[in-house]
Order: C-alpha cells, then sequence, then structure tokens
C-alpha cells in the first residue's frame, strides 16, 4: 500500500493540519516508508486468529450510575482563550 | 422484497405513479443519572459547563469507563424491540471536527454494535399493522451544543450534553409512507417509554430523528436517497417526508438525477434544503477506540434483564382485549400513552368487579376523561378527576346504585367541586330508584294519563322508547331504566 499526493493532502485536511505543496513530496515519501514497514506484518498468515484488544486478559471495567463529578466550570474552561459566562467563544460557526 | 404495492400508497407524478422508500435512524437520549462514560450528571438545563467532567472536555490524559447502566439500558431497549442482544460488541472512534466536540471524535459503535436485528410492529390509523425491520442499535456519546446568536463573530460554546449516552436505532428501509414514518417513530417512542429507557421528549431534543428518502416506480430497485438531519417533531418528520419525495419525483421527472447527500429540514419555509458544507466530513475514518475493552456479558445477564422487562404495549393491548372485551381500537387509545395505560389500570385496580365493568371503565376513561381533558386542554397527569374517584362513579354504574345518564352529571361535580363520589350521590339525592313500588307508581300515572300512546305501542311495540323516556323523565334520570322496561312491557302486555 502506498499514498500519492493527493492522498496527502486529503488526509493533512481531514486531520486540519496545513500542509503547503512543498511540504508534500517530503512528507508522502515518509508515509510510504512507514507503511511500507508496517506492510512488513501482511507476511505473517493470521487466517483464524481473532484480532488482539489488549495485551491483559482482562473485562472492561464498569462505573456505576452515579454523579460524582462536573460543578468544575471555572477549571473546565480555565486555559480556553476566550470565555463568557462560563461557555467557550469560537470563531462564528453557522451552516 | 417486491410485494404488491396499495395503490392508496402511491405518490402520482406528471408521468407516472411513484412509491416512498424510508428509513430512520432514531437517536435516543438514554435515562441515565451519568454520562455514557463520565460520572458528570445528565441534567438538562444546568449552567454551562457545570455538568462537565475533564474526560467530557477532553481534557489530556483523562481515560473514557463505562457507566454500566447505559449498557443495561440499551440491552433492555434490544429486548422491547425483539432484537438479537450481541453479547460482545466494541467501541470506535469516528472522526471528525466541529466545535463541540472536544475530543475531535465521537466515541460510538461501527462494525460491532450492542444490538443487532429486530422489528417493531406499527399499527396504522386505518387499522391495518406493517412491521418495521430494526437493523441494529448502538451506544453512542452525545454533542456538546453551540449557540450561535449571541455574538455576531463568535459562537458560544457548551459541554453539558457531551458525553451523554445515546441509543442510534437504525430501522430497514420498510417504511413506505410519511404516515407509517410517523406511527413508526411514535411506536418507537411508547416502547422507550414504557422500557423507561429514555424518556422520548422531542421539544428537549431527547429523541430526534435522521430521515433517509428515495423514490421509485413501483417493483423498481432502490433509487438514491437523502439523509434529513435532525428533525425533531414527528409532525415535521411527516412534512419533511412529503416535501423531500415530491422534490425528488419532480427531479427525476424533468429527467435529473437525485445526488446522494445530506440535507436540512426547515419548518419555518417547509422544505428541505442542502446542507453541502458537511459532505466533505464524510470520511469518518473510523477505528477501535484502544482506550475501551470491547463490551463483554453473559448471556445469563441478558436473561436477568428480559425477566424483569416491564409490560410492553403490544401485550397490554393484547390483554386489554382479551381479559376485559376492549375494542382494538379503544386498547390501542390506552396503551398509546404509558401515563394513560397507567391511568386505566388504576382504575382497574379499584373497581369491584373488573370483569363486569373492565369495558365500562375503558369507555369512561377513553369518551369521558380524554374527551374533557382535551377540550380543557389538560394532560392526565393533571386531571382533576382521579383514577380512584373514577373507579368509584364506574362502581356507582355497575352496582346499580346510580344510571350512566346520572353519572354523567356526577362526574361533572366531581370535576368541578372533587369530593367522595359515594358521599356526593348520597348527600346529593342522586341514588337511581329501585324501589319498584315508587317506579310502578310512575308508570301507572303516564299509562293512565296517555291512553292513545298505549293503543299505539301496542300495535307497535317499539313505542315502548317513548313510555321509558316519559318514565326517567318524571323520575330526574333516577330510575332504573331496565326495571321501568320490564314493568311497561309487562303493563303495556307486550
Amino acid at each position: 500500500m502506498s499514498v500519492d499526493a493527493a492522498t496527502v493532502r486529503r488526509i493533512a485536511h481531514l486531520a486540519r493540519i496545513a500542509v503547503t505543496d512543498a511540504e508534500v513530496p517530503h512528507l508522502q515519501g515518509e508515509l510510504n516508508a512507514m507503511l511500507a514497514f508496517v506492510e512488513q506484518l501482511s507476511e505473517v498468515n493470521v487466517d483464524g486468529v481473532e484480532p488482539m484488544t489488549s495485551v491483559t486478559p482482562m473485562e472492561m471495567k464498569k462505573r456505576a450510575d452515579i454523579v460524582d463529578d462536573g460543578n468544575i466550570a471555572d477549571d473546565v474552561v480555565a486555559n480556553a482563550p476566550a470565555t463568557e459566562d462560563h461557555f467557550f467563544l469560537v470563531p462564528k460557526v453557522v451552516e | 422484497m417486491n410485494a404488491p404495492v396499495k395503490t392508496a400508497k402511491l405518490i402520482k407524478g406528471a408521468t407516472s405513479d411513484w412509491e416512498m422508500v424510508i428509513g430512520l435512524e432514531i437517536h435516543a437520549q438514554v435515562t441515565s443519572n451519568a454520562k455514557l462514560f463520565s460520572g458528570a450528571s445528565t441534567q438538562f438545563g444546568g449552567e454551562p459547563n457545570s455538568h462537565v467532567s475533564l474526560v467530557d472536555a477532553a481534557m489530556p490524559g483523562m481515560l473514557p469507563v463505562i457507566n454500566e447502566a447505559c449498557v443495561k439500558q440499551a440491552v433492555r431497549t434490544g429486548l422491547g424491540l425483539n432484537a438479537q442482544i450481541n453479547l460482545r460488541s466494541v467501541f470506535d472512534r469516528k472522526n471528525y471536527f466541529y466545535p463541540d466536540l472536544p475530543q475531535g471524535y465521537q466515541i460510538s459503535q461501527y462494525k460491532s454494535p450492542i444490538v443487532g436485528e429486530g422489528e417493531v410492529t406499527v399499527d396504522l390509523d386505518d387499522g391495518e399493522s406493517i412491521v418495521v425491520g430494526i437493523e441494529r442499535l448502538h451506544l453512542e456519546q452525545d454533542a456538546g451544543k453551540s449557540l450561535h446568536d449571541q455574538s455576531p463573530t463568535m459562537s458560544f460554546v457548551d459541554l453539558n450534553r457531551s458525553g451523554v449516552a445515546l441509543m442510534e436505532i437504525v430501522s430497514k428501509p420498510d417504511i413506505r409512507s410519511s404516515e407509517q414514518a410517523k406511527a413508526y417513530v411514535s411506536k418507537l417512542r411508547t416502547i422507550l417509554r414504557y422500557l423507561g429507557t429514555c424518556d422520548g421528549d422531542m421539544e428537549k431534543g431527547n429523541l430526534r430523528a435522521d430521515v433517509n428518502v428515495s423514490v421509485r416506480k413501483p417493483g423498481e430497485p432502490f433509487g438514491t436517497r437523502c439523509e434529513i438531519k435532525n428533525v425533531n417533531s414527528i409532525r415535521f418528520i411527516g412534512q419533511a417526508i412529503e416535501y423531500e419525495a415530491r422534490r425528488q419525483i419532480g427531479i427525476l421527472e424533468d429527467g435529473g438525477s437525485i445526488e446522494q447527500e445530506t440535507r436540512l429540514y426547515d419548518p419555518g419555509k417547509g422544505e428541505t434544503r442542502s446542507m453541502r458544507s458537511k459532505e466533505e466530513a464524510h470520511d469518518y475514518r473510523y477505528f477501535p477506540d484502544p482506550d475501551l475493552l470491547p463490551l463483554e456479558f453473559s448471556q445469563a445477564y441478558v436473561d436477568a434483564l428480559k425477566a424483569e422487562l416491564p409490560e410492553l404495549p403490544d401485550q397490554k393491548k393484547r390483554r386489554f382485549i382479551s381479559e376485559f372485551g376492549l375494542t382494538p381500537y379503544d386498547a390501542s387509545v390506552l396503551v398509546g400513552e404509558r401515563e394513560s395505560a397507567d391511568f386505566y389500570e388504576s382504575v382497574l385496580a379499584a373497581l369491584e368487579d373488573k370483569a363486569r365493568d373492565g369495558k365500562l371503565a375503558a369507555n369512561w376513561v377513553i369518551n369521558e376523561l380524554f374527551g374533557r381533558l382535551n377540550k380543557e386542554g389538560q394532560d392526565i397527569s393533571a386531571s382533576p378527576v382521579s383514577a380512584a374517584q373514577l373507579a368509584t362513579i364506574i362502581n356507582l354504574i355497575g352496582e346499580g346504585t346510580i344510571s350512566g345518564k346520572i353519572a354523567k352529571d356526577l362526574f361533572e361535580i366531581v370535576w368541578q367541586e372533587g369530593g367522595d363520589p359515594r358521599e356526593l350521590v348520597e348527600a346529593r339525592g342522586m341514588k337511581q330508584v329501585t324501589d319498584m313500588g315508587a317506579i310502578e307508581k310512575v308508570v301507572d300515572d303516564i299509562i293512565a294519563a296517555n291512553p292513545d300512546k298505549v293503543t299505539q305501542a301496542r300495535a307497535k311495540p317499539a313505542l315502548i322508547g317513548w313510555f321509558v323516556g316519559q318514565v326517567m323523565k318524571s323520575s330526574g334520570g333516577k330510575a332504573n331504566p331496565q326495571a321501568v322496561n320490564e314493568l311497561l312491557k309487562s303493563k303495556l302486555g307486550l
């Protein structure tokens, strides 16, 4: 598997990362090197092997349905560049 | 799939008939105290960002821990939809950027949902019923809320809803008209409310629908569909479908083709319009969420939940029909809203003889009580006449203490003034006269005063009705009509 220049631009856009045209060939080379590396995994036959989801044989922990968090609006917005009455303010996004 | 199509369901176009094909994705907010992956409150209407934990705000290093009550609610809902419950399901990340989605992805279920295929039986107004297939139900996080009207240049973001558990319930494309779609949503809402897994409050956005609409000529393969996002009332769902189907037929009949796209319904203008800006975002790059292990539980867990399910509307309806002889229509009216069914059940519980008066009670709840509540624009939860009071009125009729006519007066008094119906009947002398001597005297007087009518009645026995009316009138409605009838028959020799 390998990516072309158009795919690199598309991935960058989906990830909202600004990539100049000059950077595209370099990134394309890097991504393809990584993909080639990962590609080696396909040499292993995994027929009938279940995908591994965890390295520890445990069940997912669950929480009880109890409200024990929240009411920390000051902390929640503490790092926001712009706030008002505990709302986050962002440049207007409207359809 | 190509069963004969009823012509009544087809839409007439300029050049031919068309059939609608509709599928719905319902987003139902799970009833729980805390959010799907955090301990923050799900309560509606808190101060901005007050029901937000650092997990919901997606602060670095925070990890989600699943709320077991939300899992339980999803399984119970699946059981209520007669659906396959998957003992192992997986949470995935659905990636997109929007200011009210602080993680940059929504935790959802993609390839392995918690609930698989099921079905819902939907009763229609014309007395027919259809079965709508359920494709799947999965658990996912809700997003936050953006307000755009607070400032000319900025949007305000509140994350109180962020991370609240939603069930997305996806139907198969089995729906063929806007009426069917509305009936399906309302049935689904009823089931959720019976189960107590979602309050179904559409005004608060706790139940909303994405509507997929396409059209085709009968018998042809499915056409290209458009998805109308986030419709938040049953009426608007119907209007959006009608508009969208006609829009598509117009394009096709002019020789055009339908572009698959996401649209919005504008209730003010009564039309749908394209929301192209979201198109690019359709590449969600789902992958399993590495912060969460697969969700697993045993069949015993599912069986235990199944054993504790409440009686659902379809079962309740069947029971009302078989135990009390209700008509299917009346039974549907009563089970349609959980509150109505609960009220009727409370009346039943207070009846002296359920088997005898159960049907009478249904008539009173539907005709007198609902009729009056509708007229006053009141909700059953605020009914001035309680279930216990109504049951007493019905007991009084059933045991022959008052007539049906007097009962209506009594109902009015209880509605206006309250009080114990039994005491009111006593205090205001509303008791039915069952003293045969007293009734006989009235009957004799009327027969004596109307010799011409007596002759006529002997020739035409139907005229007995006139005599019954006279006797009832002169007794102030308190004579027992059955006794009067018997007595008249013997006196007139009929």
